[in-house]
């Protein structure tokens, strides 16, 4: 597991305006055979990004140079589909540190928060105007601040509380990671097996 | 005392602890772990110098990246044969038992698990593919991980989860001829779409699904993940206990009988309440089919295309995204239209009555010309159980070759990939955009309609060649 900080982040955002933006987009199947974390940024969307012919597809956002930044703003049920945690190392991998969605897939939640990829869940409509704003001037820059659990949409103003596991809020805030944590808790792991005679 | 749900009493009894305003802390009965998600695990126990804290409740095999023809041969691809050798490795250095590549007992995560008696009622499983919800057939809490979820089960036999929220799906009333319990779950998720599940973990009751095999019910529960379930369990019941008595054996079970008594209590009480409930009417189902990138869109193999997104959001060009995709147009109907590639196999379709299900439609009649077929037994087993029962000899005088056990073209790892722009009529889980090889257009359908799409070279309706076997 990552042990990864995550406390303030000001930044510019990349649009990608799709709904169901399954985890076989993020980083397709053929890319997985590695045995590292590294790497895999390379590829991320990779179908979307180079053409059938297998040259860089200029018209996807990700090679467009007007557009940049550390948060990844997507349609709805983003990261669903494959457990595969590779999907997240290929967004952490390619520089993003968040990505805002009006709703995350539960299994990529999990994964990203495992890794200090800070998902961020909004409403549909600021959802809409967010995108809509990053479209019409990729220099937007929104603010995400966990210790307050704020997202803030500057040129506009618009900001809203997001939601957080207390639990998780803490490990990232600190850089703590779940392992320690259970490893920390072995013999309360040893007694349970004892009272269910496993 | 409160009625509780199978989920809870399941969940409830596995909490080592709970964390305020955390996740609980649950303890893992069984994990299976495949060549694919598990290296960098392994590398994270390497780094902290620790050992696997319960090897005997880890299974391995090699299944997601295998060639399925040649298995006696050194893997060619080289990243491929690197993740298998390390998964061997990681196995021998850990003490973890591995059914391998050309291991007799060999085949899908998903396939052997259940086959070889190592998922059991009651239990929690969890392994790195999010199909782990096929395990809840047998009345157990299945779900994927990633990867260091992984690394965190292997070192201390735990996880840190949130509890989902429950939901309820009651299918009464009796199936069409024709229809199988894969057409079932392309239905419910056509109805609530690829992500109406999503934060609940789902208990299918009913009826219909009581009627249902054990092989049928890991077929529905395989999918609860394509409408972003956590997983989805039914309640054991004679069925169960049935398929159990008749293993071979089963690991660390001395006693099956006084089992069987234990796992009779696995079930939702009278009264418990659910974050949602649903029902369905099994016998307004058709065959189904697949005709966007998502499992969500689907619709009975007769109808048309609709002529928008149901959910009505203009605002995302998702829907029209995905037509452009599959090259069709919204209000089109897809009976008759040109195939090029069949595919059976997958933890969804890999099993024996999914083969006997195909061969009932091309049984004494020959593959069409234009069709390419992928035949992959889900195991070992299931290949074995082929041969027994003369399926074998039957495909191939049907024109059909079959391959060796894998995962094969369901996510196209290995060789078996989709060529851009071909159709596929596949018995798998996922029509996502390039899923079975780039710009590869996937059509998810039961083994009943991949068998009639691999004779008429077409999308056809399966009940009409069943119709005409009976003749």
């Amino acid at each position: 597991m990552a042990k990864v900080k995550f406390d303030i982040l000001e930044s510019t955002c990349v649009p990608l305006p799709f709904e169901n933006v399954d985890t076989d987009q993020i980083i397709p199947a053929r890319f997985l055979s590695a045995t590292s974390r590294q790497g895999f940024g390379d590829n991320l969307f990779r179908d979307w990004s180079y053409t059938k012919a297998g040259e860089k597809n200029s018209e996807f956002i990700l090679n467009d140079p007007n557009y940049g930044g550390q948060v990844l703003v997507a349609g709805k049920n983003f990261g669903s589909g494959s457990s595969r945690e590779h999907a997240v190392w290929a967004i952490f991998d390619y520089g993003f540190r968040a990505v805002v969605s009006s709703f995350f897939a539960d299994i990529f939640t999990n994964n990203a928060l495992n890794n200090g990829l800070l998902p961020i869940v909004v409403s549909e409509d600021l959802l809409k105007k967010l995108l809509n704003l990053v479209k019409k001037d990729p220099g937007s820059k929104v603010k995400i601040d966990l210790m307050n659990q704020t997202f803030t949409i500057l040129p506009t103003g618009d900001s809203v509380k997001f939601g957080i596991n207390p639990y998780k809020k803490e490990c990232l805030l600190k850089g703590l990671d779940d392992i320690d944590f259970l490893l920390s808790m072995k013999s309360l792991i040893t007694s349970y097996e004892k009272t269910k005679s496993l | 005392m409160k009625p509780k749900t199978l989920f809870d009493k399941i969940w409830d009894s596995h909490v080592v602890r709970s964390i305020e305003d955390g996740p609980d802390v649950l303890y893992i009965d069984r994990h299976y772990i495949h060549e694919v998600t598990s290296p960098q695990a392994f590398n994270g126990l390497n780094e902290r110098g620790i050992p696997v804290f319960r090897p005997g409740k880890t299974i391995a095999t090699a299944d997601h990246n295998i060639p399925t023809r040649d298995q006696h041969l050194t893997i060619r691809d080289q990243l491929s044969r690197n993740q298998v050798e390390r998964l061997t490795e990681n196995c021998q250095k850990y003490g973890i038992e591995l059914f391998g590549l050309n291991h007799p007992k060999n085949g899908i995560v998903h396939v052997i698990g259940p086959e070889l008696g190592y998922t059991l009622p009651g239990m929690t499983i969890v392994c790195g593919d999010s199909h782990t919800s096929t395990h809840g057939a047998f009345g157990t809490i299945a779900f994927g991980i990633g990867t260091s979820e992984v690394e965190m089960v292997l070192a201390t036999q735990c996880i840190l989860q949130p509890k989902p929220k429950k939901m309820r799906i009651t299918l009464d009333g009796v199936l069409q001829n024709g229809v199988t319990s894969k057409d079932i779950i392309m239905y419910i998720i056509s109805e609530i779409s690829a992500s109406g599940a999503t934060g609940y973990f789902v208990e299918y009751a009913g009826s219909a699904i009581r009627r249902l095999s054990m092989e049928a019910r890991m077929t529905i529960c395989n999918m609860s993940i394509e409408m972003g379930a956590r997983g989805g369990l039914i309640a054991p019941d004679e069925t169960t206990f049935a398929y159990l008595k008749n293993l071979s054996s089963i690991p660390g079970i001395k006693d099956l009988k006084s089992s069987i008594n234990e796992w009779s209590n696995l079930k939702s009480d009278e009264g418990s309440v659910f974050d949602r409930d649903l029902k369905f009417d099994a016998g307004s189902i058709k065959p189904m089919i697949t005709y966007g990138t998502n499992p969500g869109m689907g619709m009975a193999i007769d109808d048309s295309i609709p002529l928008t997104d149901k959910s009505g959001d203009e605002a995302f060009s998702s829907f029209i995204k995905s037509l452009d995709y599959m090259g069709f147009k919204p209000g089109m109907k897809l009976l008759g239209h040109p195939v090029d590639y069949v595919f059976i196999g997958s933890c969804t379709n890999g099993r024996i009555e999914d083969f006997r299900a195909f061969a009932q439609i091309i049984k004494g009649r020959k593959k069409a010309a234009n069709i390419t077929a992928l035949i992959v037994p889900g195991s070992k087993k299931v290949e074995q159980q082929m041969l027994a029962e003369g399926l074998m000899e039957l495909y191939k005088d049907a024109g059909f070759e079959v391959r060796q056990p894998g995962c094969s073209s369901c996510l196209a790892m290995n060789e078996d990939k989709i060529p851009l722009g071909k159709y596929a009529v596949s018995t798998s889980n996922r029509n996502f955009e390039g899923r079975q090889g780039p710009g590869s257009r996937t059509l998810l359908a039961s083994p009943l309609t991949a068998a009639a799409a691999a004779i008429t070279g077409m999308i056809s309706d399966p009940r009409e060649l069943l119709t005409e076997v009976k003749k």
